[in-house]
C-alpha cells in the first residue's frame, strides 16, 4: 500500500477522528497532535488495514482509547489542557449574539457531560452513525448507547431550559 | 411541518428512539424555520450539531513511510562502508610499493655509503657542539655568583647576633 491509497482510505474519516478528539479534550491543539497520532499509528500497520473490516470504525475506537489514556495520564500529572480557543464576538445583532450565546451554552454543558455520553453525542448528533456502529466503537452494547444517549440530550437541554430562563422565573 | 409531529419526533428524539433520517428532519426544521419560544433550547442544540459537523482537521500528517526509508539508508550506509575499506586496501598496496627503496648487492659498496653518510651527520652534528661551547663561559659566570651564598651567611651570622 502507498501513500496515496493510504490517504484515500484515511482522508473521509479524519475529520471525524479529529473531531471525536476535540470533543473530549477541548483543546484544538491537542486535538491535532492526537489526530496525527492515531492516523501515524494507522500508517505504521498499513499492513494490517485490510484486515480490518471496517477501518473507520477501527480507527474511533482507536482515537478514542487514545484520547481517554491522554486524559488520564494528564490527571495523573495533576495538569489540566489548557485550550486557547477563543472566538472573536464581533457580532452586532442582538439576536444573533443571543443564538451565538445559546449555541456556546451547548458546548459548555457538553463539556460538563461525562467521557461516555461526550463520545455518545458526538457519535450519533454530530458524525451520524448508526446505533450498531457506536456499539463497536465504544464497546458498548446497543440499549447501553440508547440510554447514555437520551441522557445526555435531557441533559443537555434541561442545563439549556435552565440558563435560558435563569433570573426569570 | 405540523408542530404537533415535530413534538412527537422531539420525545422521541429525547428517548433516543429516533432512526436517523428523523433526526435529519429535526435539524432542518430547527435550522431554517421559526420555531416556537417553547423549543427554542432545541434550535440551540441543533445548530451546534450542525455547526460542529464542518469542523475540519487542517494540519498535516507527517507520512514518511520510515520503514522503507531505514531500508534504503541501511544497505547504503553498508555500501559506503564497502566502499571504504577497499579504498584502503588499496591505498596501503601503494605506499608498501614506495616504501621499498631498493638495496646494494656488493657489500663493500654498502659499507661505503654507510661510512659517508655517517660521516656527514657526525660533521653537522660537531658544529651543533662547537655552538655549545659558549654555555661554559655561562657557567663560569654563574659560579662566581655562587660567592654570593657566602656573603649571605654572612650576614645572617651578624643578624642572629
Amino acid at each position: 500500500m502507498n501513500q496515496n491509497e493510504f490517504l484515500n482510505i484515511v482522508m473521509p474519516f479524519k475529520d471525524k477522528v479529529f473531531r471525536l478528539a476535540k470533543r473530549l479534550l477541548v483543546s484544538t491543539e491537542e486535538a491535532e497532535d492526537a489526530t496525527q497520532e492515531v492516523l501515524i499509528k494507522l500508517w505504521k500497520n498499513k499492513a494490517k488495514i485490510e484486515s480490518y473490516n471496517n477501518v473507520e470504525a477501527f480507527s474511533m475506537t482507536m482515537t478514542k482509547n487514545f484520547c481517554l489514556d491522554k486524559l488520564k495520564s494528564k490527571q495523573a500529572q495533576n495538569l489540566k489542557i489548557v485550550h486557547s480557543n477563543y472566538k472573536d464576538h464581533n457580532v452586532s445583532l442582538q439576536k444573533e449574539i443571543e443564538v451565538n450565546d445559546s449555541v456556546n451554552w451547548v458546548s459548555k454543558i457538553i463539556e460538563e457531560l461525562p467521557e461516555q455520553q461526550k463520545m455518545v453525542i458526538q457519535l450519533r448528533d454530530i458524525e451520524q452513525y448508526d446505533y450498531d456502529e457506536i456499539a463497536k466503537m465504544l464497546n458498548m452494547n446497543n440499549t447501553a448507547v440508547r440510554v447514555a444517549l437520551s441522557r445526555a440530550r435531557k441533559a443537555i437541554r434541561e442545563k439549556l431550559t435552565n440558563t435560558h430562563n435563569y433570573g426569570i422565573k | 411541518m405540523v408542530l404537533n409531529n415535530i413534538e412527537k419526533l422531539l420525545e422521541k428524539y429525547d428517548n433516543g428512539e429516533t432512526t436517523l433520517q428523523e433526526e435529519q428532519q429535526l435539524k432542518h426544521y430547527f435550522t431554517n424555520e421559526t420555531v416556537p419560544p417553547h423549543l427554542e433550547s432545541y434550535k440551540a442544540m441543533f445548530t451546534y450539531f450542525l455547526v460542529n459537523e464542518k469542523e475540519q482537521f487542517t494540519k498535516d500528517v507527517p507520512l514518511q513511510s520510515k520503514r522503507s526509508v531505514s531500508f534504503y539508508t541501511k544497505w547504503i550506509s553498508v555500501a559506503a562502508v564497502a566502499v571504504l575499506l577497499i579504498g584502503f586496501y588499496f591505498k596501503s598496496n601503494v605506499f608498501q610499493q614506495q616504501d621499498d627503496l631498493g638495496t646494494y648487492d656488493d657489500p663493500k659498496v654498502a659499507y661505503n655509503q654507510l661510512v659517508q653518510s655517517l660521516e656527514l651527520i657526525s660533521s653537522n652534528f660537531n658544529k651543533g657542539t662547537e655552538k655549545l661551547e659558549y654555555l661554559n663561559t655561562y657557567n663560569k659566570g654563574v659560579s662566581k655568583v655562587g660567592y654570593l651564598n657566602e656573603m649571605d651567611k654572612t650576614t645572617s651570622l651578624i643578624f642572629k647576633k
